[in-house]
C-alpha cells in the first residue's frame, strides 16, 4: 500500500490521481499507524514550512514518517513535503523539520523574479544518473518538470543531489539518500514526465 | 533552464467557455471540461479558469466544474472569479485548484492578499489586475472592468507584491479580445519593476504577439481567442516561439 500523507495541506488529490495514472493507487491518510504500516509513503504539500512542521509534530505523523525512513521503506517528499525532510528552512527560522535529509532549505539568492514558477529543466548529476529512479526519470540530457517555489534545498553532500535546475545559478531540485527521495518540483503537475516519475517511485526497490 | 509559459485561459460564464471583446460581447467557445482536457493534451504549460460572472453577480466560483476539470488534467490550474475570503480560496483549492486568482476582493481588502499568502503560501496566490490607460497612466479597474478604483496600476502591483502575491496576471482592457497584440509597454513596465513573475494578458491575435510579450519581459502569456477559435494548437505556438529564440519546453 502506498500511503499519501494528509497533514492538512492542499494539493493532495492531484498526487493521488498521478499515482493512479501511474498504475499504483495510493491511499490518503492522516493516521500515523497507517503510515507506519505502508509499503511506501508520499508526503506532498504546498504551504508554509512553520505551520506544516508543527502539524507533523502534533499529529504524530512526523514521527511515523521518520520511522518509515529509518526502516528503509521508500519515502518520497514533494515540494514542501521534501523541504520538511530537512532540519530547517530560511522560510521559518526556529521551526524544526524532520531531519531525515542533510542540508537545509534556503531562499533563492538571485536578481531573477521569485517565486521560480514554470517548467524547468532538471539535469541529472553523476549520483542521479546512477540512481534507480532519478536516472531514468531525468534521462541523460535532463527532463522538464513543473516548479513553483521560493525556497530550495542546499548544503547537501554531492551524493545526495540527484538532479539540479538552473535559475541564475545551479540549485538541487531532486535529492535523495538511501530509501528517501525528495523533489522540489511537482511530478503530479508535470504531465507524462511526472506520471513516469511516480511510476518509477512506486516500483522502486531501494 | 526555466521555460516561458503558454497559458490558455477559460473565461467561464453560466457553465460555458466564452470570450468577449473589452470584457463584453461574449461568444461561446465550448465546454470547459472538454476545453481543459484538450489544452492539457496539447501540452499547455498551465491552465487558468476565470468565472467571469462571479465578481459582479456575487456568486461563488463554480466548484463542481473546477473539480471536474482538476480530475481531467495534469498541469497546474489557477482558479479565479469571485474568491473573496480564505474560505472561498480553501474551497477552490480543495476542489483541485493549484493556485487562486484574486482581483476585486484584493482591491476591497488588500489585507486579504497577506492572509491568503500566510495561509496557503505566496506561490499559490495569483493576483489579477485589470488595467485601463488614462492619459499617461495605467489605472486599475475592478468588478470585471466595470468600476474605476483610482489606483495607479504599477503602484498597486507593488502593493500586491509586498503583501505576498506570488504572480501578477496583468490584463490590458483596451487590448482584451481585440487581437491587436498585448500592451507591451505595460508588460515591460510591470516585468522590470516587479520582482514576482508577470503573466501578460489581453490582445493576443497571432503567434507573433506571444513572442513580443515574452520579449517585453513576460514570464507567461495568457491567450484565449487564438487557441479557442483559430485552430492554433499549443504545439504550433511552441514551435513558432522556439524559432524566435524564446525558451519554451520541448
Amino acid at each position: 500500500m502506498i500511503a499519501v500523507v494528509d497533514y492538512g495541506v492542499n494539493n493532495l488529490a492531484s498526487v493521488v490521481r498521478a499515482l493512479a495514472a501511474a498504475g499504483h493507487p495510493g491511499t490518503l491518510t492522516a493516521d500515523p499507524e497507517e503510515v507506519r504500516r505502508a509499503d511506501r509513503v508520499v508526503v506532498p504539500g504546498v504551504g508554509h514550512f512553520a505551520r506544516a512542521a508543527v502539524t507533523l509534530q502534533v499529529t504524530g505523523l512526523g514521527e511515523a514518517i521518520r520511522e518509515v525512513a529509518a526502516a528503509g521503506r521508500p519515502l518520497l517528499g514533494i515540494c514542501l513535503g521534501m523541504q520538511l525532510f530537512h532540519q530547517e528552512s530560511e522560510e521559518a527560522p526556529g521551526a524544526t523539520g524532520l531531519g531525515i535529509l542533510p542540508g537545509r532549505i534556503v531562499r533563492f539568492r538571485t536578481t531573477q523574479h521569485v517565486p521560480h514558477v514554470g517548467w524547468a529543466e532538471v539535469r541529472p548529476t553523476p549520483a542521479g544518473r546512477a540512481h534507480a529512479v532519478a536516472g531514468p526519470a531525468l534521462g541523460a540530457e535532463g527532463t522538464y518538470y513543473y516548479h513553483v517555489h521560493s525556497y530550495h534545498p542546499a548544503e547537501l553532500p554531492d551524493s545526495a543531489v540527484l538532479g539540479t535546475g538552473d535559475y541564475d545559478g545551479i540549485f538541487p531540485t531532486l535529492v535523495g539518500l538511501g530509501s528517501v527521495l525528495g523533489a522540489q518540483f511537482h511530478p503530479e503537475k508535470s504531465q507524462q514526465a511526472g506520471i513516469a516519475f511516480m511510476k518509477l517511485f512506486a516500483e522502486w526497490t531501494p | 533552464m526555466l521555460a516561458r509559459r503558454i497559458i490558455p485561459c477559460l473565461d467561464v460564464a453560466d457553465g460555458r467557455v466564452v470570450k468577449g471583446v473589452h470584457f463584453e460581447s461574449l461568444r461561446d467557445a465550448g465546454d470547459p471540461v472538454e476545453q481543459a482536457a484538450r489544452y492539457d493534451a496539447e501540452g499547455a504549460d498551465e491552465l487558468v479558469f476565470l468565472d467571469i460572472t462571479a465578481s459582479y453577480r456575487k456568486e461563488s466560483t463554480t466548484l463542481a466544474m473546477v473539480e471536474r476539470i482538476a480530475e481531467s488534467i495534469f498541469i497546474p490550474f489557477t482558479v479565479g472569479g469571485g474568491i473573496r475570503s480564505i474560505e472561498d480560496a480553501g474551497a477552490a483549492l480543495r476542489a483541485g485548484a493549484d493556485k487562486i486568482g484574486v482581483n476585486t476582493a484584493a482591491i476591497r481588502d488588500p489585507e486579504l492578499v497577506s492572509r491568503l499568502a500566510d495561509s496557503y503560501g505566496s506561490q499559490c496566490i495569483v493576483t489579477a489586475v485589470d488595467v485601463r490607460r488614462e492619459g499617461e497612466q495605467w489605472m486599475v479597474m475592478a468588478t470585471g472592468g466595470r468600476e474605476a478604483t483610482g489606483l495607479e496600476a504599477l503602484a498597486w502591483m507593488r502593493t500586491l507584491e509586498n503583501r505576498g502575491a506570488g504572480e501578477i496576471l496583468l490584463t490590458s482592457m483596451e487590448r482584451d479580445g481585440t487581437r491587436r497584440g498585448y500592451d507591451l509597454e505595460l508588460t515591460h513596465a510591470a516585468a522590470t519593476q516587479l520582482s514576482i513573475p508577470v503573466i501578460a494578458s489581453g490582445g493576443a491575435g497571432n503567434l507573433a504577439h506571444l513572442a513580443e510579450a515574452f520579449e517585453a519581459g513576460a514570464h507567461g502569456v495568457l491567450a484565449a481567442s487564438i487557441f479557442h477559435f483559430d485552430g492554433t494548437t499549443i504545439a504550433d505556438a511552441r514551435t513558432y516561439l522556439r524559432g524566435r529564440g524564446i525558451a519554451v519546453r520541448p
